[in-house]
């Protein structure tokens, strides 16, 4: 592991006991992993600021003392509290005070308050080719897979030591040969109806995470780019079902103009033939109380909502009352972009919007023993039974939606 | 048993305590009690053991990018393991090691041992020089 002169003059305290703080953990993860030197990175997104325990809080501070500031542009993911009041957070007393600290303090490093796991979708979008480095499992294959900026996954500390000191280690995801596909993922074989539909993304990113593991793979049979927000929620379930850090759509994602480009010209290790009975056993893994004959609640955006997709929320509910809670997670861009009249309509119907934060990182929703919770996120489908105690039945939005408004669970889309 | 060398990944002093081999890899992040240091994965053959104070033979680590917070938070909870051996080195748990340092707590070291003399220090009391030497005691 080779320091340049000024990379050394900083470790040693040349820019303030902050900034060498960041550049000896730096340093010396990029020893544990082997990295040879440091590069330069373009912008981070900063996972570090979700309060497990007081020591993350500590250590924020201790950064903050040592007159430490981000380098470069760095967005926040979430936090363990709604800061915009929309909800609130059942944390109390000391773990309350310090998970106000920790975020206060990321902001004091320069971090901006976007408090989304979503900064691609608030104005957060690095260009082609550039290096970053972000944290947030959804962000990180977004930000390799979707816009073709290079990033490894860097979670709590060393995302912030790669903000303040504007530097990663070169490795990995950074490296253009370590992003062709090896892996091919035909969905040729399944019907156009199921490919069409809301929930195709999550149920084949959900499968994709647990066939691919953390090597890269490339979709092939899909006929058009499918929009922003289902690539987002492939993304996000693949990555929770697996440790997926980039994959390719062929004809869709930006270093995948073809199958051939995607594979690097080689042949693929592995060809994936999905058919019809894997995705259909991939929908019905989302739910852990499939035959479910009660909703206790109903949870949406994970990732956080877009402008669109509150949209469509508001279309589905039309303006009805609903007889169980509807969660709704988004960030404070999401709601500023789609004006106030949208979110009183939402209120008035009885969706609970959620801000800065989400249901599964953080106490919101009612404990209730055997709960059942409805999601159509594959992602809150993954996490949810072991982070809040609900059961999860999965379904499509529309389907969450009117399971809502009865008060039970209405399945009408097809299966795939 | 003659006594084994490991490499240093993580400096730290010389350190001891009874051996915890743990037969399956092991998830910090939701798998290991940040407050207590209890194994709290259920599906894990060792849970219900403690990590605190043993020394911890790790066959992997699964997953999550919150393990280096969860590591941290034991150090700071006073119930960290003794020292960690490993068969490679893990950087996102490491982190958690390196932050502690940086924040001046005492830290445990973590070593390198080769993976096939992971399962001799079981039942053991273990020793570890600051130079990576392990030796059981009785």
């Amino acid at each position: 592991m080779q320091l340049t002169d000024e990379e050394r003059a900083i470790a040693a305290g040349r820019d303030g006991d902050g900034a060498s703080m960041a550049m000896r953990i730096l340093a010396e993860s990029a020893r544990l992993i082997g990295a040879t030197r440091l590069i330069p990175v373009r912008s981070a997104h900063i996972d570090g600021a979700l309060y497990h325990g007081d020591s993350g809080t500590l250590f924020a501070e201790k950064l903050v003392a040592g007159g430490a500031k981000v380098a470069v542009r760095a967005t926040l993911n979430v936090g363990a509290l709604d800061l915009t009041g929309s909800c609130r957070v059942r944390l109390e007393g000391t773990e309350r005070e310090m998970a106000r600290r920790m975020m206060r303090a990321y902001r004091d490093l320069g971090c901006e308050p976007s408090w989304t796991c979503a900064p691609y979708q608030a104005g957060h979008r690095p260009e082609k080719g550039t290096d970053v480095a972000w944290g947030e499992s959804n962000a990180v294959v977004f930000c390799n897979s979707v816009l073709g900026a290079r990033t490894n996954r860097y979670g709590d500390f060393l995302d912030i030591a790669c903000a303040i000191t504007g530097r990663a280690p070169d490795n990995g995801l950074h490296r253009v040969e370590n992003r062709r596909a090896r892996i091919v993922f035909d969905v040729s074989a399944l019907p156009p109806a199921f490919l069409a539909s809301e929930i195709a993304w999550p149920v084949l990113g959900s499968l994709f995470g647990r066939m691919v593991g953390n090597a890269v793979g490339v979709v092939t049979g899909i006929a058009g780019h499918p929009g922003e927000d289902a690539l987002k929620a492939f993304g996000a379930a693949a990555a929770s079902t697996g440790a997926v850090g980039l994959f390719h759509i062929a004809g869709v994602t930006p270093e995948a103009p073809d199958l051939e480009a995607a594979l690097g010209g080689q042949p693929p290790e592995q060809v994936i033939a999905v058919t019809p009975a894997m995705a259909l056993d991939a929908q019905r893994r989302l739910s852990t109380a499939e035959r479910a004959d009660r909703i206790d609640a109903v949870a949406i955006g994970s990732p956080h909502l877009s402008p669109r997709e509150l949209e469509a929320l508001e279309r589905l509910v039309a303006g009805r009352k609903l007889a169980v809670p509807l969660f709704a997670c988004t960030g404070r861009h999401a709601l500023d972009a789609s004006g106030p009249e949208r979110r009183v309509a939402l209120e008035r119907a009885g969706v609970v919007i959620v801000a800065d934060t989400c249901v599964v990182v953080t106490p919101i929703m009612a404990e209730v023993a055997g709960g059942v919770l409805m999601t159509n996120s594959g992602k809150f489908a993954q996490y949810a039974p072991g982070n809040t105690g609900y059961a999860v039945l999965y379904a499509s939005l529309a389907d969450c939606v009117e399971s809502a408004v009865a008060g039970r669970p209405v399945l009408r889309e097809l299966d795939a | 048993m003659s006594p084994a060398r490991g490499e240093v990944l993580v400096a730290g002093a010389a350190a001891g305590g009874p051996a915890l081999v743990l037969s399956a890899p092991i998830s910090f992040w939701g798998g290991v009690d940040p407050k207590t240091g209890t194994i709290a994965d259920v599906r894990h053959p060792q849970h219900g053991e403690s990590v605190a104070g043993r020394v911890l033979f790790l066959p992997g680590t699964i997953g999550s990018s919150s393990a280096s917070a969860v590591l941290l938070e034991l150090v700071h909870a006073g119930r960290a393991p003794a020292a960690i051996v490993l068969h490679e080195p893990d950087a996102i748990l490491l982190l958690g090691l390196i932050v502690a340092g940086e924040m001046g707590w005492p830290a445990p070291p973590a070593l390198r041992l080769d993976r096939t003399l992971h399962e001799r220090f079981a039942g053991t009391t273990v020793a570890v020089s600051a130079e990576g030497a392990l030796e059981a005691g009785t």
